[in-house]
């Protein structure tokens, strides 16, 4: 490991002000940062740890907003009374995630910005294109049987590995950052971006940008929802495949639904097309595979991921079917 | 034979408070005046040359001591027995992805670590050949397998007999590179005294690194002392030395300093092998009754460009069941891999999965129960060899362990049996493996305090053995436990064999009883114990040449139900239950957890584990336990083991047989023979992964 420097503010903008260089990283948890830092893919010379900062908390506004800190631990969103709740697919995403060690170090915001698991992206002796930028996608003609069928590029086929992120993504959730220019909010939907012809660039946030808060907007039919994570081993491993939906059923017809799609892509997948198939129709398998199927009509299979379409598919009939059984 | 009261107690581990408080120290814990740390760099391309090491940017770093390379290494001696891969840093070959090209020494871990990633190694790359495949033109018939096996074996004629077969079963199976991952990298610290070398090395035995270390620095018998006191698994990556012991002492040696050197997980993937790949081609006929009338296995592995590793992969077929017409080979094939080397069960673990799942295939063409079909092809003597068995309960555990799970009523349909959106599937298979001794020593010796200490090179790798030879030392000395030390793990002791092949207990408790018997003897003879102790020495190298040509296994039986998820393809098991017939069980806990983790390990071997060969790059791409799934508490539920009360007096003197491996062997049959069936379809390819079975149901 090489060397760094380490800093803990207790204010936002000291924080904001000292990670303005390239080369500086906010530690939250550090179970993504360290390891990518052990690995030699992090080389930050200066840690800003964020745990000083007044980001634990989660609270609800009078108009019924829920607002999460960005320091909330992993292991206490998932067990917020108002998450699970309001937000039963959030607490469950989070709790089909890692370990119960690591989720009580692992931050919201730390879980928001891990990066890819991607094997040649973590192991500094071979080309990535998302890590050296030109150099190569070697998963394209490698090992790419848990890489994306939706949204990549020839330059980067990458997914992106968080299970929470595909929960709020279904929830609308905005994000704050606070950055040189100040406080804002992003939509979740825009923080994410394609990887295009420049993988190495994940997000939209300027260098330098703290995440703050996320909020989950008012969703009444969320207390009806549910998170379906399909993966290798039984516990401890990242998703192959996994949906967020919440559903809203008026007599036999959807009303209102959401949906999103986890590990299947470079960005949490909003599935915007099913979603769109789904309202005002008809309350069955029939519809809700053929929702999917649309969905998935854009995926472009690489030789050893072709069943993440029939897997997401099937998850999403299932997913909709018990929730609508549970209606 | 003595009266035992120790034996086939459940005692704790004694050395379990120390282990959980912190106290045992690990070869990496062991703190040394003065030392410094190597860290390791690995070549990163398959083939070739390293043209330029430039290591003046590192040396300038701070802390730096020294970057070794095959430039300024120290000099390596070779006898005709040494492993080419301990060569380290002898010339400027590549030979695999991996492999070690420098150490860099500096005062922390964190220097040599930042060092070692910075170094700037320039190679001249050459084309490299690391796919292994059947039909692989380099493929050759090796002089032996693994240990000193014959390669093929042949009696009868297959061909004729499988042509003029009512049932024929021909199918090929395959299994993935799957790689050691004890829960203790290696690591090593080395330390010299003039021509002394003094190693604390994780190993699973300690005579066997200091045999190969004093070889390779041309040092004289006795200059050499490896101690592993504690060690934290090994499951076959630590049966001999590897690497990192060797550049340790090279740094040690070269900086005048005691060095320490750790693996990281990832390096291990590379550095201290793992299971070769198999392919295996099966062919079995049967009579309309099932009965065999002819087997054949053949089996394809492969190995380095450094040295002839061999797996035995087709053994188990020489000796499971009664086929007259009987045929076994193997066939290996050298890529610029790295070498892989013995894991649980070597050869029996992937051959099983092969024969058993083929034995189920067969059951279910001649229409009879898979236990039965078993029962009906029992042999009376060694199908292979001709030799009498010492002892052979396979029919016993079967019965017993159908009991156990509730096999009578299966019924045989797959694909029928559905729990929501599971499949539920029920499955069978044998298990077996040798039951050796090996040549060992030891001393017991009786203080006057009427307390004892037996010596002795055994190395305990979490496995429970320290204890289980305490009980056997206790008993033997008829002693009660807390009378007895057992000290182990120090090559001074004198040799013995290592924690390996099932024989460490085998072997160790052969050479205690001797010892103790003799010291018994000679205290009855001397009537008190004089007040600086005595001691009596054995030996067991002549009683094992000495013994009777027989053919020594332990045998067992798995069961396994696994549910499958229609919509994803994701695999659980429910329950497993396995039933052993392994001789004499010395200590009913930790044999139970030896057994239970067996049969762990084999849930991964069926379902998760996998090294994925690149071919552009020529390593295991998913070199880390993030990537390389092992299983998780999630992932076992009920696992069910026993044992059959079996007294085979024709093995060792405790009646030993050992049951390191055996609990691995079969799991995976077991588990694909269930998954067919739950849903019908036969997964010839290990591991059984939820996109492989999506795929297959759909
Ligand atoms: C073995 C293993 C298995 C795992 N399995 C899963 C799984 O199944 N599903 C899953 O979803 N995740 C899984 N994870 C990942 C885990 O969820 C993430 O490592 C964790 O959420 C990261 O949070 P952290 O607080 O530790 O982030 P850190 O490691 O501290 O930081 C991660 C990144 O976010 C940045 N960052 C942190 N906080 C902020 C902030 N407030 N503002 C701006 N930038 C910030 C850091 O600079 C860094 O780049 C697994 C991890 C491991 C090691
Ligand atoms: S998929 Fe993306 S992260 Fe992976 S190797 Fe290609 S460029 Fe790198």
């Amino acid at each position: 490991m090489r060397q760094f420097g380490y800093e803990r503010p207790e204010y936002a903008a000291d924080a904001v002000a000292l990670a303005e260089r390239p080369e500086v990283r906010y530690l939250a948890g550090g179970t993504n940062l360290v390891d990518l830092m052990k690995l030699g893919v992090e080389t930050p010379d200066l840690l800003v740890d964020v745990s000083a900062l007044p980001y634990e908390f989660v609270q609800e506004d009078l108009d019924g907003l829920v607002r999460i800190g960005a320091g909330v631990r992993n292991s206490d969103l998932a067990a917020h009374a108002l998450i699970r709740s309001r937000y039963p697919v959030l607490a469950q995403a989070v709790l089909a995630g890692a370990s119960g060690q690591l989720r009580n170090m692992a931050t919201v915001g730390g879980n928001l910005l891990q990066r890819t698991r991607c094997v040649y992206f973590q192991d500094v002796s071979k080309p990535c294109n998302k890590r050296m930028p030109g150099s190569g996608c070697p998963a394209r003609k490698g090992d790419h049987h848990n890489l994306a069928i939706l949204g990549a590029s020839d330059q980067c086929i990458a997914t992106n590995p968080s299970d929470m992120a595909v929960a709020l993504t279904a929830l609308d959730a905005v994000v704050h950052v606070q950055d040189h220019a100040g406080p804002h909010e992003v939509p979740l939907a825009e923080l994410y971006r394609l990887p295009g012809s420049d993988p190495q660039r994940e997000t939209t946030l300027a260098p330098g940008a703290l995440i703050t808060a996320v909020d989950l907007p008012t969703l009444p039919f969320a207390r009806r929802s549910r998170y379906r994570k399909a993966r290798e081993r039984a516990s401890y491993s990242f998703a192959i495949g996994s949906v967020a939906a919440a559903l809203d059923v008026e007599g036999d017809v959807v009303r209102d639904v959401r949906l999103a799609f986890g590990a299947v892509a470079p960005v949490p997948w909003r599935a915007r097309t099913a979603e769109a198939a789904l309202v005002g129709g008809p309350v069955n398998e029939e519809a809700f595979r053929a929702a999917a199927e649309a969905e998935l009509a854009a995926a472009e299979p690489l030789r050893d991921n072709a069943y993440k379409v029939p897997l997401i598919t099937n998850l999403v009939v299932r997913t909709l079917a018990e929730l609508a059984a549970g209606s | 034979m003595t009266a035992t009261t120790a034996i086939g107690a459940g005692l704790n581990r004694i050395e379990a408070a120390a282990k959980v408080t912190g106290a045992a120290r690990y070869a990496g814990e062991i703190p040394l005046d003065g030392h410094a740390y190597g860290s390791v760099v690995q070549s990163t391309i398959a083939r070739g040359q390293v043209t330029m090491i430039d290591a003046d940017a590192v040396l300038a770093r701070p802390g730096v001591l020294a970057v070794l390379t095959h430039d300024n290494a120290p000099r390596l001696h070779r006898a005709d027995d040494t492993d080419a891969e301990l060569l380290v840093l002898q010339d400027d070959r590549v030979r695999y992805r991996g492999q070690a090209v420098a150490l860099v020494i500096a005062e922390t871990l964190e220097q040599a670590r930042a060092g070692a990633e910075l170094l700037d190694v320039t190679y001249q790359p050459e084309d490299h050949d690391v796919v292994f495949a059947a039909d692989h033109p380099r493929l050759y018939a090796p002089e032996h397998v693994n240990p000193n096996y014959p390669t093929d074996t042949s009696v009868g004629d297959v061909d004729a007999a499988l042509a003029s077969a009512a049932i024929v079963v021909d199918a090929t199976y395959s299994t993935p590179a799957e790689h050691n991952n004890p829960m203790e990298p290696h690591a090593a610290i080395a330390q010299w005294d003039g021509d002394r070398l003094t190693v604390y090395d994780s190993n699973q035995g300690a005579t066997s690194v200091r045999q190969a270390l004093t070889t390779l620095f041309g040092l004289a018998d006795g200059a050499v002392r490896v101690l592993s006191e504690h060690v934290g698994g090994g499951f076959g990556a630590k049966g001999s030395t590897r690497p990192h012991a060797v550049l340790a002492a090279m740094g040690a040696r070269f900086t005048e300093r005691p060095i320490r050197v750790t693996l990281t997980r990832q390096q291990m993937f590379a550095m201290v092998g793992y299971r070769t790949p198999t392919i295996q081609h099966m062919r079995l006929g049967a009579d309309a009754d099932a009965t065999l009338v002819a087997l054949e296995h053949t089996a394809y592995s492969q190995t380095s460009q450094v040295l002839e590793f061999a797996e035995q992969t087709a053994l188990i077929s020489r000796l499971m069941y009664a086929a007259p017409n009987l045929r076994t080979r193997h066939r290996v094939v050298a890529l610029d891999v790295p070498t892989p080397r013995w894991m649980r069960a070597p050869g029996e673990a992937p051959g099983s999965f092969a024969l058993e799942s083929a034995m189920d295939e067969l059951a279910t063409a001649c229409g009879v129960d898979p236990i039965e079909l078993r029962v009906r092809n029992e042999p009376s003597v060694e199908p292979d060899s001709g030799l009498p068995f010492s002892s052979r309960n396979l029919i016993a555990c079967l019965h017993e362990g159908a009991e156990r799970f509730g096999w009578a009523s299966r019924d045989p349909r797959p694909g029928v049996r559905r729990d929501g959106r599971w499949l539920i599937g029920t499955g069978v298979a044998s298990s077996t493996y040798p039951a050796r001794s090996a040549p060992s020593t030891a001393a017991a010796t009786a203080l006057a305090d009427g307390s004892f200490v037996v010596e002795i090179t055994a190395s305990d790798i979490g496995t429970g053995a320290r204890t289980a030879l305490t009980q056997i030392a206790a008993d033997e000395l008829r002693a009660p436990t807390e009378r007895v030390e057992v000290r182990i793990g120090d090559s001074d002791f004198g040799q013995a064999m290592i924690a390996g092949g099932s024989m460490g207990t085998a072997s160790w408790s052969w050479a205690i009883a001797k010892a103790c018997r003799e010291l018994l003897h000679t205290l009855h003879e001397i009537g008190t114990v004089p007040p600086e102790g005595v001691t009596a020495h054995a030996d067991t190298a002549e009683d094992i040449k000495a013994q009777a040509q027989l053919s020594r296994h332990a045998f067992g039986a798995q069961f396994a139900e696994v549910r499958v998820d229609v919509d994803t393809g994701e695999v659980r098991v429910p329950r497993l239950c396995g039933v052993f017939a392994a001789g004499r069980i010395i200590n009913a806990k930790t044999g139970r957890s030896q057994l239970i983790g067996g049969m762990t390990m084999g849930i991964g071997m069926a379902l998760l584990e996998e090294g994925v060969m690149d071919p552009q790059f020529g390593d295991y791409v998913n070199h880390d336990l993030a990537s390389y799934h092992v299983p998780v508490n999630g992932d076992v539920h009920d696992i069910d083991v026993s044992w059959i009360d079996e007294h085979d007096d024709r093995l060792n003197p405790v009646g030993v047989k050992g049951i390191g491996e055996i609990g691995i062997v079969g799991t995976a049959a077991a588990l694909a023979n269930a998954v067919w069936h739950a849903t019908g379809h036969r997964h010839r390819h290990l591991p059984i992964r939820p996109d492989r079975v999506l795929t297959s149901l759909a």
